[in-house]
């Protein structure tokens, strides 16, 4: 019942929230001056007044604020986020058609990330000062320092300019065409670089996490009793310390779920991976304001809705967590 | 009846030189072309939709009446003759009697009726076919544009991708202002070109198919054009060098090009941009505060290193313009006043004009604008230049293109770069410059509130002289009167490059870039 009662809360909380960002992003992309009327009239190659007046008139941009905000709260009620001026299409079709490939992308670099950053995290906690724990720590800082473009720009050089393994950008090959087996080896093949590149900033942030909470959790006193009990290193690190300190790192990653559109961006950008990042990024410079309306609402709530489940599943988890209230 | 299909030596000559690069070896038919795209495409319909993003798999989709040789002369292309009446008030074209559209529909005359009322109520450049006022067709393969005035700019309207021919049977089922957003542009569209369309994925490609019924015998030799969009040109640089794509148009990064250049596999030319013209100059608002005075404007120009300009910020990619049309275009006139390096002649010129060096050690302070990050180099030069002869320069960026657009359509600056483009004829996109009628409506209007009577004559006559010789003689007038009053200060043509792999024969170097048919692209063995 308590958990019911929280979650109505909540969802409370979400709904204003989620008002209050649209209210606040229209009214931002309200106040810079141009419109989108300026960004096609520069892909024509130019345009006269009347023209630029028709297209106002067209979209509906030479209505007052107030009839705009309310036309567009309206229609997202409905579940319609607009037409895109830019890619003439509706938001609702742009976004659930590049969803898959950034969910694609993030989900892979994610859990490769998780898996092989707990492992190194596990391993170089063993040896704080060995050989492969200051590797960590170089990763861990170069991953996080590096900006991904730069990143992503390097090993296009080295794997697909230099030695070339990997294609230069998109998600397949379009002019070859192939059953599913060859398609699904296309796209990973596709994928390869873009992933390590999105992968470099998860990894680094997991293997410190999980470097620095296990070697904690070995210096703990149920480690000790395991310990004294007799059993190997092994057993000792895997059975009972690793469970123990992963909830910090299965957290964090949880609030990644924001990543979902954030981290991939610019990693998209630079590989032209068709995915939501790309279309964030193309239509913010094109000032299409729905398709960036709708993708800001889109993110909203995703984190809304990732940061509602996390709560919940803590509260399911660890009694502890929030208490009476 | 005069004639247009003209210049048969010219075009010898031109086809010798043609020939010598490629001797004797026949086109091989067949094979996919990789090729690349800049920017997202809108609009596949080039009828209703302009730009050099639509342009190229808008060309493909969609045949015009003519097309142009490297030459600047005409071509039969749909239509096999055309000529225009004595009084120059008729334009009659012949089309090829076998052309049908990609549906199997044969193309009539009705169809370039329609098509021309399309473009005139959708189409940007109203220019283009404004005189333009009904269009007869007596027969089948017979169309009659008549005019309300002579209008030499027709001809080169005719071609690339500004009179696209839509079918008449698919797009006419609305009314005509609708067809810019008919649910058929995008999707299963029906063309008159050398390509079909086989997939269309907004943001990531285009990509096409060999139109078997095609009206040239044998072409296209292409069986498939995968055009990818790929916005970022480091990516599109590393894809050229690998061969991932064979073929690209408007690349204009200099540090990219001269990169490029560098690879054997690749042929890299400024060659083919001709009628799409485009510019790079400083604007001057003539009508607020020390710019309206000409001498002022005419210091600035003399402060400024155009060498300076072209060769360390251009790094020799782009060549010098001194005027409003583009070199490569027959009506360009190079003996304009010009402004060399010359900073004393720049402080004599303001002091004259009642500027002395006042006692902040300044003479004025003015503003410089830009609209993409590409030209921040040039506008930071513009302020250091001018620092020499004591003007203060603010820069002020602008958050995007939008915002700047808004700056420059309101006249709210002093100074800024732009890029403008020719469009073919100076009647589209030249005009729009520097005619009076024309002041302050929108970006690329004459954002600089130039008015000048004797320069509204002269395009009006320009626009309606059809003896090319007298006309081109009304054109160098007004070059001249603009390189000595400086609306804008005319410093370099815009480097667009073409970039093809040593696999990709015959690729277009025309005017008009790859706005323009590929039916003659090959790709060696």
């Amino acid at each position: 019942m308590q958990i019911l009662q929280a979650f109505a809360i909540r969802s409370g909380y979400a709904v204003i929230l989620l008002i209050a960002v649209l209210v606040l992003n229209f009214s931002m992309m309200h106040l810079a001056p141009g419109d989108v009327a300026d960004t096609i009239s520069q892909s024509m190659g130019g345009a006269d007044q009347e023209l630029l007046d028709k297209i106002r008139a067209d979209y509906g941009l030479d209505q007052p604020f107030i009839v705009q905000l309310g036309r567009y709260i309206g229609g997202v009620l409905q579940f319609d986020l607009g037409f895109s001026f830019f890619y003439n299409q509706p938001v609702t079709d742009l976004i659930l058609q590049r969803l898959p490939a950034t969910l694609l992308l993030v989900i892979t670099a994610q859990v490769l990330a998780l898996l092989i950053g707990v492992v190194m995290g596990v391993i170089s906690a063993r040896r704080p000062n060995g050989m492969l724990s200051h590797f960590v720590t170089f990763l861990a800082l170069f991953g996080y320092a590096a900006p991904v473009f730069w990143t992503g720009i390097l090993l296009l050089i080295a794997f697909s300019l230099k030695i070339q393994w990997f294609p230069v950008a998109g998600m397949m090959d379009v002019s070859v065409e192939g059953g599913f087996w060859f398609r699904a080896g296309d796209i990973a093949r596709h994928m390869v670089l873009p992933v390590i590149t999105l992968g470099s900033i998860f990894l680094a942030l997991y293997s410190r996490l999980a470097r620095a909470t296990m070697m904690e959790t070995l210096g703990s006193d149920f480690v000790r009793t395991a310990k004294a009990k007799g059993l190997s290193p092994n057993q000792v690190v895997y059975k009972h310390a690793l469970k123990n300190s992963l909830s910090p790192v299965i957290t964090l990653a949880g609030l990644q779920f924001s990543a979902v559109i954030s981290g991939a961006v610019l990693v998209e950008a630079v590989f032209s991976w068709p995915g939501l990042g790309t279309l964030a990024f193309q239509s913010i410079i094109a000032r299409d304001t729905p398709t960036i309306l709708g993708i800001l609402f889109f993110s909203a709530l995703v984190v809304i809705v990732g940061n509602l489940l996390t709560d919940l599943a803590l509260r399911l988890i660890d009694p502890r967590v929030g208490g009476k209230g | 009846m005069k004639h247009f299909v003209k210049g048969l030596t010219a075009s010898a000559a031109l086809a010798a030189i043609v020939a010598t690069s490629a001797i004797a070896e026949t086109p091989r038919k067949g094979g996919t072309l990789v090729t690349v795209i800049g920017t997202n495409v809108r609009n596949l319909n080039s009828a209703v939709q302009s730009g050099i993003a639509t342009g190229y798999p808008g060309s493909q989709l969609f045949a015009s009446p003519l097309r142009y040789d490297e030459n600047w002369d005409p071509q039969p292309y749909l239509a096999e003759s055309w000529e225009v009446s004595e009084d120059g008030l008729a334009v009659t074209l012949k089309l090829v009697p076998n052309a049908v559209f990609h549906d199997g529909v044969p193309i009539t005359s009705e169809d370039i009726a329609f098509s021309v009322d399309v473009i005139k109520e959708n189409h940007p450049f109203k220019s283009m076919f404004a005189p333009v006022t009904s269009v007869d067709t007596p027969d089948a393969h017979t169309a009659v544009l008549n005019l309300s005035q002579p209008h030499p700019a027709l001809i080169l309207a005719m071609s690339g991708q500004l009179m696209s021919i839509i079918p008449k049977h698919i797009y006419g089922d609305v009314p005509i202002a609708e067809v810019k957003t008919h649910p058929r542009n995008n999707e299963n569209p029906v063309g008159s070109g050398p390509f079909k369309l086989l997939e269309y994925k907004s943001g990531e490609h285009v990509i096409l198919e060999r139109f078997d019924d095609f009206f040239i015998e044998g072409r296209p030799y292409l069986d498939k054009v995968v055009m990818r969009i790929i916005a970022d040109p480091s990516a599109r640089a590393i894809a050229y060098e690998n061969g991932e794509i064979q073929l690209g148009a408007f690349e204009q990064l200099p540090r990219i090009i001269n990169r490029l250049k560098k690879v054997d596999s690749l042929t890299v030319t400024p060659n083919g941009y001709g009628a799409i013209g485009p510019l790079d100059w400083l604007a001057m608002n003539t009508q607020r505060g020390p710019l309206k005075d000409v001498r002022v404007r005419q210091a600035i120009a003399h402060a400024i290193d155009k060498n300076f300009v072209l060769n360390a910020l251009m790094q020799g990619t782009a060549a010098e313009s001194k005027t409003g049309i583009h070199p490569d275009s027959p009506f360009y006139n190079p003996d304009v006043p010009n402004y060399p390096l010359d900073l004393e002649k720049a402080a004599a010129l303001l002091d004259e004009a009642g500027f002395p060096v006042g006692d902040n050690g300044s003479r004025m302070e003015l503003t410089i604008d830009f609209g993409w990050p590409d030209v921040k180099a040039q506008v930071e030069y513009v302020k250091a230049a001018l620092k020499k002869v004591d003007i203060d320069v603010t820069v002020r960026a602008s958050a995007d293109f939008p915002t700047w657009a808004k700056r420059m359509g309101e006249m709210d600056f002093d100074m800024s770069w732009d890029t403008v483009f020719n469009w073919g004829d100076p009647v589209i996109g030249v005009h729009r410059t520097y005619v009076s009628s024309n002041i302050g409506k929108g970006v690329w209007s004459n954002t600089q509130g130039y008015s000048n009577a004797r320069v509204d004559e002269i395009l009006e006559m320009a626009a309606k002289e059809g003896d090319p010789d007298k006309r081109k003689a009304l054109y160098n007038e007004f070059q001249m009167i603009i390189a000595t009053e400086l609306p804008v200060y005319h410093v370099n043509t815009l480097p667009y490059h073409t970039v093809a792999n040593e696999k990709v024969m015959d690729f277009p170097q025309g005017i008009w870039g790859t706005s323009t048919p590929i039916d003659m692209v090959w790709l060696k063995e």
